[in-house]
């Protein structure tokens, strides 16, 4: 005879106002082998575990239910609950009356009694339960940091300044990201490389930080404090022991193709660091361009290298390495306008986006700072800024905001009126959101001081016409369509996701949302770590942000892998799957459905009418398995079974609610 | 290939042009039109914007003798076309659209049949460089502003085989029959559709921008593939000019008539004698009214 | 302008969306009143209220005002509007469906427009298909405007592009019943 304790809670008035609390303790109480039951206001403070615990103490009670919320938040809760008071945490069973009662339901009757049934579900499975018991696995103390930007280097930084050794891998060949094609970063117009090349420098002078540059991940197999990763390093053809950055190779090489660096505005050679404060400061030949890739001659740039460090022969090579924990920091990637047939881009080459803007006010960049029309090279008197380019407009797939436009818009219009004395800067904007701290006064300025134009309404088109480009709007608090007679167009487009991020999260095994963000554990008490445990978020992967946010974050990042990788072993969750290797068959099903990759099959030997044979079994890896249990509904013999989610536990819950 | 033949009734009238070099282009493409008997009006935008049921439901009796035949349905007229083609919708989209309609037309109609435009049974099935092929006339020296308008390209999801913003299908035809399309950005703009007969006050209005983009970017002329369209370009033309102190004097061509030249007609069968804004001076003068050698019959 | 009293007008605000949204798929309160279908539009320049105004009056539950204005009836039904619009809401539509009840209600703030569009749908019926010919000259002599576009007449004739005779259909007892049919079905659901 068991001795089950129940314990309904009020939630305040969230489940009482739709759910008769005490009735459902009365009712419970009067349950097969329940001892004890009782309804409280707020089971999950601090008086109310003490409820809980006096009663298993009173009361003689071997298992505990607790209905209140979904055991997303408070399940952890109330197993320490059951610690404090003497129980194996894992006899615990919570009712959700409020997700699935009160918050769904309106009629406190059919509410009441639908409690009721989950109450007497939880029950029955709690009857069943066994004391489960955590073990634990030990951590490996040396990180990787996916993606060498400014999230990363940061990432990186934090992680080693407390003592760890930390790989950065990056896959072009500098770190540096994103915020190195930026000129000025707002609302304070500190030269953006200014900032960022010091951080480089330390990155790469730290000893605690490898960088692995024009590398990438391959696979990842492991789990947290035991990841085993494969990092393919892509054949620069310069050996980097040897090379010394001189430059005379990239001088002399005679290809010229576009500059990824500098958006096709300026072009780069074939053998080419991608700018010139790169780190490392040593050379890659991009192959597909290269002459001697291509046709066999030139050479050149073997020929002259002082140190004869360029190396045609070299190969990809992998390399697997353990971490204990990974933080992603791979950036964004530009929304593709070509998607606005309307807005013309592409096909006037005078519309650019707000990253080939940057790469134009640089003045380190193609056009040294100057801004000039892509199709003639003039100055451009009258530059209009369309907001929202992709962003906000679902019709083009992208609902949502990309929250640095408002700002690098509001940056591009005041330099545009400070280094053209006659210009005009006019922004088509829908709203404008800056509430980062001096954002507002940063655009206010632009306002009052730089006299730039803000039009409300979304362009409709934008066609050329007379050697200008012709944009349409509304002005909507006008009320009247306008016309602008544009020099140049600058679109805002929107923060994509990388293209690859999908496969990155499944190497993985991390979620992302529908635009291919990676999703954060939760999004307000977990926003940097994943659902895989020991894998972190940094940056604008996990969704749009500018460079405050992405370094903050990325310091939570570096924060939380110090926090793990500080202990020598972490306990693990037995809420995992487990094989009855007598009626398992070894078809190897299982392994092919399970999403974490925790299972394999391993020989076992056994005795069969007195002769021993061997023979293939399932086996899982409790550090890898998350306890989903794909597997126990894939198994046809029904060898595999989830503690703590039995297939009895789980009838009987049935049995519970239809008998 | 063999397709139901939907005219419409401007084909027979102001739209005479289309009506005629429509079924000779078609026929010297291997197209085989079999003409719905007894079609009636599409409704045009009149039921439209009147009656929602009579504007399924005109479009509807065509297409229903079209699928008794078993055949795909084609139109080559955008107005028409767009009115099809939204009943095809329409009933595909929804079941009781489906029975209302039924029991209004008092014919099966399923939607199992597909309505296609002209055009793009040109540009789709038999394509530019099979034009390129029959090309016995080269358009050599035509500069032509492509106007698409709106009920080719518009609403995407109905209309399907044009991008809506950036359509080319006509330009690259024209291309492979020897013409120079302009670019400009007046492709797919409204040419005011009714506006400019029922309410020439401002309808005229709605027209001047586009004759002087197209005649900015070069033009010598328009081509299209809507009787509205050209009926508006046509007709307005002068008194536009006029309203404005100049003359545009730029020919509206249906798209079948300059593909009909290329391929070696002769210009009075294709009905090119019969704009108003007068277009043989135009192919005299670029040299496109010699007879072909060894020509068509 | 006289000021609007909210508080009563917005009453009417959920009725208003309800209603399209359940007979028609349309639903106003996506609009975020961006103004890109106003700003495509070629015939907003001769409007009362921009398109997105529309959309407004409705959003606020004004819909008396928005079955009064010029604009539903100066809609060219391009549908440049709904096919830009990055809320997908569908302006055409709502532009289709205001006139078809400012009709039923007599609020026809644009004669012309409504006369060409009964004669065209009378000739339909009665023939079958449409007489181009004479559409215009009863357009004419219905708009009180007899001598309009006269100067076209005879230029369109003797390029065969009007007739004197009407195209028939034989069977015309059949479109006839169509447009009995269809008048009595009510609206059809879009």
């Amino acid at each position: 005879m068991k001795r089950v304790g129940v314990f309904i809670c009020h939630c305040g008035t969230n489940i009482a106002q739709t759910v008769d609390c005490e009735k459902v303790a009365k009712m419970a109480g009067g349950l097969p082998q329940v001892a004890f039951s009782t309804d409280y206001k707020y089971m999950c403070s601090e008086p109310g575990q003490q409820v809980i615990i006096n009663a298993v103490k009173e009361h003689r009670l071997d298992r505990v239910v607790v209905a209140s919320c979904s055991p997303r938040m408070h399940e952890p809760t109330f197993r320490k609950t059951l610690e404090k008071a003497g129980l194996n945490p894992y006899l615990l069973e919570m009712a959700n009356i409020r997700e699935q009662c009160s918050w769904v339901h309106q009629d406190k009757e059919k509410g009441t009694a639908k409690a009721f049934d989950l109450v007497k579900m939880a029950v029955a499975k709690v009857l069943k339960n066994e004391p489960l018991s955590r073990s634990s696995i030990p951590i490996h103390k040396r990180a990787l940091v996916i993606g060498g930007g400014i999230a990363g280097i940061q990432a990186a930084l934090d992680i080693a300044d407390a003592g760890y050794v930390v790989d950065i891998v990056e896959k072009e060949p500098t770190i540096g990201g994103r915020m190195a094609q930026i000129d000025k970063t707002f609302p304070t117009m500190d030269c953006s490389a200014c900032i960022l090349t010091p951080k480089m420098v330390d990155a790469a002078s730290n000893p605690n930080i490898n960088l692995l540059t024009y590398c990438e991940v391959e696979k990842v197999d492991g789990y947290v404090g035991n990841f085993d990763v494969t990092i393919r390093h892509k054949a620069r053809s310069v050996d980097m022991n040897k090379c010394t950055g001189c430059g005379t190779c990239w001088e002399k090489c005679p290809t010229r193709v576009a500059s990824e660096f500098d958006m096709g505005l300026g072009t780069r050679k074939a053998i080419y660091t991608p700018f010139p404060q790169a780190v490392p400061n040593k050379p890659v030949i991009d192959r597909e361009n290269c002459l001697y890739f291509k046709t066999g001659k030139c050479g050149v740039c073997q020929k002259v290298c002082p140190t004869g460090a360029v190396d045609y022969t070299q190969e990809d090579r992998l390399e697997t390495v353990r971490y204990g924990a990974i933080v992603v920091a791979t950036g964004f990637d530009l929304f593709d306008e070509s998607v606005y047939g309307e807005y013309g881009y592409g096909r006037y080459p005078d519309i650019i986006s707000g990253l080939h803007f940057e790469r134009m006010i640089n003045a380190s960049g193609p056009t040294m700072g100057k801004i000039k029309r892509p199709s003639d090279h003039t100055e451009p008197k009258t530059v209009v800024f369309v907001k929202c380019v992709g962003s906000r407009d679902e019709a083009k797939g992208k609902p949502y905001c990309s929250k640095t436009c408002c700002m690098y818009t509001a940056k591009h219009a005041t330099l545009v009126r400070e280094k053209i004395k006659d210009s005009q800067a006019i922004v088509f904007y829908m709203d404008v959101r800056t509430p980062g701290k001096n954002y507002d006064e940063f655009y206010q300025r632009a306002v009052n001081e730089y006299g730039v134009q803000y039009v409300r309404g979304r362009v409709s088109k934008i066609y050329q016409s007379h050697g200008k480009l012709i944009v349409r709007g509304e002005d909507t608090l006008l009320g009247r369509p306008v016309e602008v007679e544009a020099d140049m167009v600058v679109l805002a487009t929107a923060m994509v996701a990388r293209g690859d991020a999908g496969e990155l999260a499944r190497k993985l095994g991390i979620s992302y949302d529908q635009h291919d963000f990676f999703t954060e554990a939760h999004p307000k008490l977990r926003p940097v770590e994943t659902h895989t445990a020991g894998v972190y978020l940094a940056g604008t992967c996990q969704g749009p942000k500018d460079i405050p946010d992405s370094v903050a974050q990325a310091s939570a990042a570096a924060a939380k892998v110090c926090a793990l990788l500080s202990r020598e072993e972490m306990p693990t969750e037995p809420v995992v799957s487990a094989v009855n290797e007598a009626v398992c068959s070894g078809c190897g099903l299982c392994i092919s459905i399970c999403p974490y990759k925790a299972i394999e099959l391993k020989t076992i030997s056994e005795r069969v009418h007195g002769k021993t044979r061997e023979r293939q079994v399932a086996s899982v890896n409790t550090g890898l398995c998350q306890g989903c249990g794909a597997c126990t509904v894939a198994c046809r013999s029904g060898a595999l079974n989830l503690k703590g989610f039995t297939n009895e536990q789980i009838l009987a819950e049935v049995d519970a609610l239809c008998l | 290939m063999k397709l139901a033949y939907y005219p419409g009734c401007s084909l027979s009238s102001t739209g005479i042009e289309f009506g005629m070099s429509a079924p000779v282009l078609a026929k010297a493409l291997g197209l085989e039109l079999w003409e719905i008997p007894e079609w009636n009006c599409c409704g045009s935008s009149s039921a439209h914007v009147t009656d929602h049921n009579l504007a399924l439901a005109l479009p509807a009796r065509n297409l229903a003798i079209a699928e008794e035949a078993g055949l795909d349905v084609v139109v080559p007229c955008a107005a028409c076309y767009a009115r099809l083609k939204a009943a095809e919708a329409a009933v595909r989209s929804s079941r009781r659209t489906k029975e209302e309609i039924e029991k209004i037309i008092d014919r099966k109609y399923e939607a199992k049949i597909t309505v296609r435009s002209l055009l793009d049974i040109i540009y789709t099935e038999i394509g530019p460089a099979k034009i390129r092929e029959k090309v016995l006339r080269p358009l050599e020296g035509l500069r032509v502003a492509a106007y698409y308008g709106c009920l080719l390209v518009r609403p995407p999801k109905v209309a399907q085989f044009e991008d809506p913003e950036n359509p080319v299908s006509m330009d690259r035809l024209l291309s492979a029959a020897g013409a120079e399309p302009v670019d400009w950005g007046y492709k797919t703009e409204c040419c005011g559709g009714g506006h400019p007969t029922i309410s020439p006050e401002f309808g005229l209005k709605i027209l001047k921008p586009i004759y002087e983009e197209a005649r900015y970017a070069g033009a010598d002329c328009f081509v299209t593939a809507c009787p509205m369209c050209f009926t508006n370009l046509d007709m307005r033309q002068k008194e536009v000019g006029k309203q404005h102190g100049t003359v545009y004097n730029l020919p509206v061509f249906y798209i079948t008539e300059l593909l009909g030249l290329a391929l070696g007609f002769e210009a009075r069968e294709l009905g090119i004698n019969r704009h108003l804004v007068n277009a043989l001076p135009l192919l005299k003068h670029k040299g496109l009214l010699h007879p072909v050698k060894g020509g068509r019959e | 302008m006289e000021r609007v009293n909210l508080s009563r007008e917005l009453l009417h605000a959920p009725e208003v969306s309800r209603e399209l949204k359940e007979h028609y798929g349309i639903d106003i309160t996506r609009c975020y009143q961006c103004g890109k279908c106003s700003a495509g539009c070629p015939v907003s320049f001769a409007m009362d209220y921009m398109p997105r105004q529309i959309i407004r009056l409705l959003q606020l539950g004004m819909k008396e005002q928005a079955l009064r204005s010029k604009t539903i009836w100066l809609c060219a039904f391009c549908d440049t509007c709904s096919t830009r619009c990055p809320r997908e809401v569908d302006i055409h539509g709502v532009m289709e469906i205001l006139r078809l009840e400012a009709k039923a209600r007599g609020y026809i703030t644009h004669k012309h427009n409504n006369i060409f569009h009964g004669i065209f749908l009378q000739l339909v019926k009665r023939l079958g298909r449409v007489h181009e010919g004479g559409l215009i000259v009863l357009f004419n002599f219905l708009s009180l405007q007899p001598f309009k576009d006269v100067l076209y007449g005879l230029p369109l004739f003797l390029k065969g592009k009007l007739h004197i005779l009407p195209e028939l259909v034989r069977d015309r007892g059949e479109v006839k019943k169509i447009f009995k049919r269809a008048r009595s079905e009510g609206g059809v659901s879009k």
